[in-house]
This record gives C-alpha cells, structure tokens and sequence, in this order.
C-alpha cells in the first residue's frame, strides 16, 4: 500500500447527504439510502447475482460464504455504506472502509441489469456527502487501468489520479 | 520440470514454497530458491534460510539455494529466462482492509516480463 499518497489541495464541492430518491435514465424511481442493520440480506441477494466479469480486483468474493465474510468487513461498525434500491431489491451498494494507516478506501459496486442509467454516478456522490457528514476529509481508492467508464465517474465527482505506477490506478479526493 | 521459486520470507511466500515442494516430491522436479530481502518481512535474507533448510526435512527434494539483490524482479526474470527453467513459481498480491486485491511490484514485474511461464501463488 502506498503510505505517502498524495491527495488534492482543493476540497471538492458538496454532495448530496442520503438518503434521497431520484429517477435513473430507464425512468426507475431509485431510493439511495445508508444501511441499515436489516440490509444485509438484500446485499447478500445482490452480490450472489453480481456478473462476475463486474468483479474488480478479487472483490465482490463468488462463494456465499466469502461474500459474507466480506460483508462482515465492509459493513463493520467503522465503515460508511450506502445502498441504492429498486423496491426491495438492492441494486448498488457504495462503502468507504478504514484501512490500516488512518486514511479511507471506497468501492463500489452496480448490478449489471441497471448500469449505465446513471445510479453509480448517484450512488458515489451519496456517499461521498455521507462521509462529509461524518467529517471525513480524505478518501482513496484503487480502479484496474483498463476500466475506463469507472475512471470517467471517478474523475467527474472529483477524484483525481495519485498513483499509476502499478496495475491499478490509484486515485483520491478531498471532501472538506 | 525445473522450477525457480522466488522467496522473501513472507506468509504468500511460504504457501509458495510449500506448494513448490509438495509437487516438486512427487513429480520429481528440481527446485531452486531464490532468496530476496522485502523491506516489508521482518525476517532477514540469512533467517529465511535457515528456516528453509530446516522446512525442507519434510520433503525428499534436491533443492538449490540463492541469494539475491538489487532489482529482484529483473534479477529472477533474467535467472528463469537465461538458465534452463521451465518454471517461475512467485507470490504476490495483498488485500486491503476493504478487500481488493494488488499485486507487489515483483509478481508485476515478473509476469510482464518473463518469457518462462510464471505460476504466481496468492
């Protein structure tokens, strides 16, 4: 992991707090929300039918049980989460998790049946205002080289590239 | 099959090494260890050795060990790609707290770089 990463000197703006509802590009009413203890499930449901050509770098795990073990990781008391929803059905889930050198790792994840209508461009920005509700004022996180629309969203709420010497690319934000 | 396995003392290292030698028993390879300091491993290049020598009782395989330095992904690229090796058996990759997956700059290096088949071990 690189320690003396460098963010940018700027903050970015501010983003929307959850939990808000918006209209994605098929006209679906999306509900973004922060998790809830009762939400696991629904994100057990949602990560088990996850295209597995949408993994990036070894995560969402395959198996049950390492998609459990993974989720007792990001869902653990320390760690920001926001789900986005179709009804009862979890379609997208964003989380920022505290790694071990005092800085703060985002991922993110969208069902494959509702990518490219715009909700992982709102679900990244709720958490985002969520971690600046949470006083946060630095995130980081790594994207494979090759993954081009994740980048674009990247950079269009603020991140900018602090790392590329390595397969990924390694980018970060500052939030106030 | 005559397989070089790069070593620097890590746990990823020690489930190579393990693995290397479980098959190198039963199909008959000759293994050869290549040694290398990871600022990251506490154990000193001497120390991993001496461990090795004593882990390799378990298993009836001629074993050859080395000591490398410098740029260790050239210098193992350049022994597996020079000598006769068929194989570069290496670990690499961490996870973050979160989950994700990177891989060290030398399994990086030696799977874009080496012409011999690498097995890399995670």
């Amino acid at each position: 992991m690189t320690v003396n990463r460098t963010y940018p000197d700027e903050p970015a703006g501010t983003f929307p707090r959850p939990s808000r509802t918006i209209t994605d590009k098929e006209g679906r009413e999306i509900q973004i929300r922060a998790t809830e203890p009762d939400d696991r499930d629904a994100l057990v449901e949602m990560y088990t039918a996850f295209d597995p050509s949408d993994r990036a770098q070894g995560i969402p795990p395959v198996k049950e049980y390492a998609i459990d073990n993974w989720l007792d990781t990001v869902l653990a008391e320390d760690c920001l989460n926001v789900i986005a929803w179709d009804g009862e059905e979890a379609v997208g889930h964003s989380m920022l998790v505290p790694d071990n050198a005092d800085a703060y790792e985002l991922a993110i994840f969208v069902l494959h049946t509702y990518q490219g209508a715009g909700i992982g461009t709102e679900l990244l920005k709720t958490l985002l205002g969520h971690v600046q509700e949470h006083d946060i004022e630095t995130v980081w996180l790594t994207v494979e080289r090759w993954n081009e629309p994740a980048i674009e969203l990247y950079k269009k709420v603020g991140f900018e590239v602090c790392g590329a010497e390595s397969f990924e690319i390694e980018m970060s934000i500052r939030l106030r | 099959m005559n397989v070089l396995l790069g070593h620097d003392g890590s746990e990823g290292s020690w489930d190579a090494f393990h693995q290397t030698l479980e098959r190198a028993a039963v199909a008959g390879d000759d293994v050869t260890i290549a040694i290398y300091d990871d600022t990251a491993v506490d154990a000193t290049p001497e120390e991993i050795e001496q461990q090795v020598e004593s882990e390799l009782d378990a298993y009836e395989v001629d074993v050859e060990i080395r000591h490398i330095d410098g740029h260790v992904g050239g210098m193992l690229v350049e022994m597996v790609d020079s000598e006769n090796f068929d194989r570069l058996v290496i670990s690499g990759g961490k996870r973050s707290t979160l989950g994700k997956i990177r891989l060290g700059s030398v399994a990086e290096f030696v799977v874009l770089n080496s012409e011999t088949p690498v097995t890399l071990v995670r």
